[in-house]
C-alpha cells in the first residue's frame, strides 16, 4: 500500500480544507460517526453543533449569503437527511450554494431497511441542483471536489454528497481539486454581443426604461453590483429590485423605487406595468412579482439577462434574451453603451421620471401612526435608525409580514445584508440563517426579524446560539396571529380567522433566559427606542419580544390574479373582496 | 403566444451512471410535461455515453423549457431538438402477436407482408411480427391487426438520428 492511502474520513475533511471550508454546521449520528472522530483529530475546520439538521442547512445558507462562499452542512443517515430536505429546497429556490454531507448505510446494506436508512438521493433529487452517491472511495475526493464546482458554478444551487459508513472507513487514495473543465456540466458565462447589442439598441431609443434586478446579481458576486450601479447611474434609468435582490443597488439612491411584486412599491409596480423597455438583471419573473402574468408590462420590450437559460421565457416571452453571468453581460453592455452616441430622448425619461415622481408622492408606505399601540412599521422604522450607516449590520427575517415590511422599510445599501427565504417562503427561517451570519461575521451586529409564529419553527437553535456565544438579536413583531394568513383571511376568507391565532405563546423573556439569552419586552411605542438600544448594546443572544397591532395588514399588496396598476394601498381598504376573482382565489 | 401544442424529439447524451434516467423522468413528471416515448441505451463503451431520445408535446414555450431544463441536469452533455434542427429519421420498433387461424391468419400474413413485418415466432394459431419504421407506420399496422386478432403488442418506443454527415 503506498504512503498517500487515507481513511475514507481523512480524504473527506482533506477535501473540504482544500477546497477552503472553514466551517461545517452539523449534527452527528451513526452513520456520519467516523466522519466524526476524524473531526476530533483535526483543528482546521470548525465545527458547529446544531439542534436540528434543518437548523444546519438554513445555517450555511445564512454563512453563503453573507459571504459568497459555499456554506457545508453534515448530518447522518435516515432522519438527518430528511430534516435537511426542507433547507435543501430552500438553498435550491433561492440559488444558494450548498454542499451537504449525508452519512449512509454501509453499501451492503443499501436498499435492505436497514437502521436509519432512507434513500437520500432520491429523497433530494428534485430538491438539490445536483446529488451523487459514493459507491467507491477512489470516486471520494474528486465527487466532494466536484459537488463545490456543481454548487457554486453558474446558477448556484444545493449539492448532497451522499456517503456510505463503509466508504468512510475504509481506505483510498486523495486526489486535489483539479482545474480545468467539467466533463459536461460548462454553464454559458460570457452573454451573446449581438444580443447585447440588440439589448443596447432598445436601451437607446426607450422612453420609459425601468431595471428589474434580482437576486441573480447578488450571486455573482460584487462586481456584478457595482457594475450595475455604474449601468443605472450611466443611464439615469430608474431601478426596481426583487426581494431577494436588495441590497444590489444603495436603497437611498433616488433611481431605486424599492421592491416591486405583491407588497412592492406603488412606484415601482406602476413603473413596472407603465415601462416601455425593461431590463430584468438576474431576476426570474416569480408570480410574487408578475402578479396576472397577461397583464404584466403589457407594452414592454423585455431584455432579460439570466445564467440560466431555463429562467428565460420560462413565465414570460422576453424579446431580448441574454444567457451569461450578470457581471460578465454587464460589462459588455456598459462597454456597448459607451461605444454607442446616441441617447435616449431627454425629454421623454425628463416626463418619465415625472410621472414617477408623481407616484412616489403617494406615498405608498404610509400607515396610521399611533400612541398608544405599537406598529410593526413603527418598530422597524426605528430600528431602521439604529441601525442606519452601520456596515456591519445584517438582517435575516422568517417569512410572513414582517418579512415584507422588513423588505419595505430596512434600507439596504450593499449586497449580502440581507438573508431571507424568498422562493419557498419558510417559516424558520430566519433564526438559523442569522446564526450562520454571524458565524462568519463574529462582530458583526446581526438581527433576525420574525414572527412570534415564525421564530417558534426553529427556537432550538438559540441553544446552538449559548453554545457557540453568537450574539443573534432576535427581533420578535409579535402580533399573535399567523399575520398573513390572518391578513388573507382577513381580505378573501371573509374574516374566519381559522387557526391563525398563536394561543398559548411562551413568555419570550423567560424563554431567552431559558436559553442563556437576555430577553426584552416592549408592548408601548415609548418603549421601543429603549429597547432597540439594549437589545443593540448587550454581547449576548437577545429576544426582544415587541406587542404590535394584532389588527395591522401590509400594503400596498397586488392581491393574487391581480395586474400592478390593480394594487390595494393602505389608505383606501374598502371591500377588497371585490377585486379579487375566482380564479385568483385559487392561487396562492 | 401561440397556445397550440406541438410535438418534438429530443436527442439527450448523459453519462451512463446510476440515476440519470430518473433525474430526466422527473424531470418531467415534476415539472408537468408530457412524455410520449422514451428510450435510452449505451451508444459509447469507452466514454460512457448513454443516448435519450424523448418525444415530447406540449406549447412552444413548454418545449422550449424542456431542453433548457434538460440542458441543465449535470449529467447531461448535450440536449438536441430534432425536430427544430433540420430533418431527421425517426424509427421504432414494435412485436406484434396476432392469434387466430383460417381466412384472418392468411390476411395477417399478407399484410404484414405489404407492411414488410416480419414473422419472427410462428406457432399453429399465432405470429409474432417484428416491424419497424415511423410511429405512423406501425401505428397503421396496429391498427390493422386489431381486426386479425391482435392479442399482445409491445413497442419500443422512438429511437431518432439527425440525417447528414452532421453529428448531434
Amino acid at each position: 500500500m503506498s504512503t498517500d492511502q487515507m481513511t475514507g474520513a481523512e480524504i473527506i475533511l482533506k477535501a473540504l480544507a482544500d477546497q477552503g471550508v472553514e466551517v461545517v454546521f452539523g449534527y452527528p449520528g451513526g452513520a456520519v460517526l467516523p466522519i466524526y472522530d476524524a473531526f476530533f483529530k483535526q483543528n482546521a475546520i470548525r465545527h458547529i453543533l446544531v439542534r436540528q439538521e434543518g437548523g444546519a442547512v438554513h445555517a450555511a445558507e445564512g454563512y453563503a449569503r453573507s459571504t459568497g462562499k459555499p456554506g457545508v452542512v453534515l448530518v447522518t443517515s435516515g432522519p438527518g437527511a430528511t430534516n435537511a430536505v426542507t433547507g435543501l429546497t430552500d438553498a435550491l429556490m433561492d440559488s444558494i450554494p450548498v454542499v451537504c454531507l449525508t452519512g449512509q448505510v454501509a453499501t451492503h446494506l443499501i436498499g435492505n431497511d436497514a437502521f436509519q436508512e432512507c434513500d437520500t438521493v432520491g429523497i433530494t433529487r428534485p430538491c438539490t441542483k445536483h446529488n451523487y452517491l459514493v459507491k467507491d472511495i477512489n470516486d471520494l475526493a474528486r465527487v466532494i471536489h466536484e459537488a463545490f464546482y456543481v454548487a457554486t458554478s453558474g446558477r448556484p444551487g444545493p449539492v448532497v454528497v451522499d456517503l456510505p459508513k463503509d466508504i468512510q472507513l475504509g481506505s483510498g487514495t486523495y486526489v486535489p481539486p483539479k482545474a480545468g473543465k467539467h466533463k459536461s456540466y460548462r454553464p454559458q458565462v460570457k452573454g451573446d454581443i449581438g444580443k447585447i447589442r440588440e439589448a443596447v439598441e432598445l436601451l437607446v431609443n426607450a422612453k420609459r426604461p425601468l431595471f428589474y434586478s434580482g437576486g441573480g446579481v447578488i450571486n455573482s458576486g460584487p462586481n456584478a453590483s457595482k457594475l450595475l450601479i455604474d449601468f443605472v447611474k450611466m443611464t439615469g434609468f430608474p431601478i426596481t429590485s426583487t426581494l431577494l435582490g436588495l441590497g444590489a443597488y444603495p436603497a437611498s439612491d433616488r433611481q431605486f423605487l424599492g421592491m416591486l411584486g405583491m407588497h412592492g412599491t406603488y412606484e415601482a409596480n406602476l413603473a413596472m406595468h407603465g415601462c416601455d423597455v425593461m431590463v430584468a438583471v438576474g431576476s426570474r419573473f416569480d408570480d410574487r412579482i408578475t402578479g396576472r402574468l397577461d397583464a404584466f408590462a403589457p407594452n414592454s420590450k423585455k431584455i432579460h439577462i439570466d445564467i440560466d437559460p431555463s429562467s428565460i421565457n420560462k413565465n414570460v416571452r422576453v424579446d431580448v434574451p441574454i444567457v451569461g453571468d450578470v457581471a460578465h453581460v454587464l460589462e459588455d453592455m456598459i462597454k456597448l453603451w459607451r461605444a454607442d452616441t446616441r441617447r435616449p430622448r431627454k425629454e421623454a425619461i425628463d416626463a418619465w421620471w415625472q410621472q414617477i415622481d408623481q407616484w412616489r408622492a403617494r406615498d405608498c408606505l404610509r400607515y396610521k401612526a399611533s400612541n398608544d399601540i405599537i406598529k410593526p412599521q413603527y418598530a422597524l422604522e426605528r430600528l431602521y435608525a439604529a441601525i442606519k450607516g452601520r456596515d456591519d449590520a445584517y438582517i435575516t427575517t422568517e417569512v410572513g409580514q414582517h418579512q415584507m415590511w422588513a423588505a419595505q422599510f430596512l434600507k439596504f445599501e450593499k449586497p449580502n445584508r440581507w438573508m431571507t427565504s424568498g422562493g419557498l417562503g419558510t417559516m424558520g427561517y430566519g433564526l438559523p440563517a442569522a446564526m450562520g451570519v454571524q458565524v462568519a461575521h463574529p462582530d458583526a451586529l446581526v438581527i433576525d426579524v420574525a414572527g412570534e409564529a415564525s421564530i417558534l419553527m426553529n427556537i432550538q437553535e438559540m441553544s446552538t446560539l449559548a453554545q457557540y456565544r453568537l450574539p443573534v438579536k432576535t427581533f420578535i413583531l409579535n402580533n399573535r396571529y399567523m399575520g398573513m394568513v390572518r391578513q388573507w383571511q382577513e381580505l378573501l376568507h371573509g374574516g374566519r380567522y381559522s387557526e391563525s391565532y398563536m394561543d398559548s405563546l411562551p413568555d419570550f423573556v423567560k424563554l431567552a433566559e431559558a436559553f442563556g439569552a437576555v430577553g426584552l419586552r416592549a408592548s408601548k411605542p415609548s418603549e421601543v427606542d429603549d429597547l432597540i438600544k439594549e437589545m443593540i448594546k448587550v454581547k449576548k443572544p437577545v429576544i426582544a419580544d415587541i406587542a404590535v397591532d394584532q389588527a395591522e395588514n401590509c400594503f400596498p399588496m397586488v392581491p393574487s390574479g391581480a395586474a400592478h396598476n390593480e394594487m390595494i394601498l393602505g389608505d383606501e381598504v374598502g371591500e377588497p373582496k371585490a377585486r379579487v376573482t375566482d380564479a385568483g382565489l385559487a392561487l396562492v | 403566444m401561440s397556445e397550440q401544442l406541438r410535438r418534438h424529439t429530443f436527442s439527450v447524451l448523459v453519462d451512463n451512471e446510476a440515476g440519470v434516467l430518473a433525474r430526466v423522468i422527473g424531470l418531467f413528471s415534476s415539472r408537468g410535461y408530457n412524455i410520449e416515448s422514451l428510450t435510452v441505451a449505451a451508444i459509447d463503451e469507452v466514454a460512457n455515453i448513454s443516448r435519450i431520445t424523448v418525444v415530447a408535446s406540449g406549447t412552444e414555450m413548454v418545449i422550449e423549457q424542456i431542453k433548457h431544463q434538460l440542458g441543465r441536469l449535470v449529467p447531461v452533455h448535450k440536449v438536441t431538438d430534432l425536430t427544430m434542427e433540420g430533418p431527421f429519421l425517426a424509427r421504432e420498433l414494435a412485436l406484434v402477436k396476432v392469434a387466430g387461424t383460417g381466412d384472418k391468419r392468411v390476411e395477417a400474413l399478407r399484410v404484414a407482408d405489404i407492411f414488410r413485418a416480419r414473422a419472427v415466432d410462428t406457432s399453429k394459431n399465432s405470429f409474432v411480427f417484428e416491424i419497424s419504421g415511423t410511429t405512423e407506420k406501425i401505428d397503421a399496422f396496429i391498427q390493422l391487426m386489431k381486426d386479425l386478432g391482435l392479442v399482445e403488442l409491445s413497442r419500443t418506443g422512438v429511437v431518432a438520428i439527425s440525417r447528414g454527415a452532421a453529428t448531434t
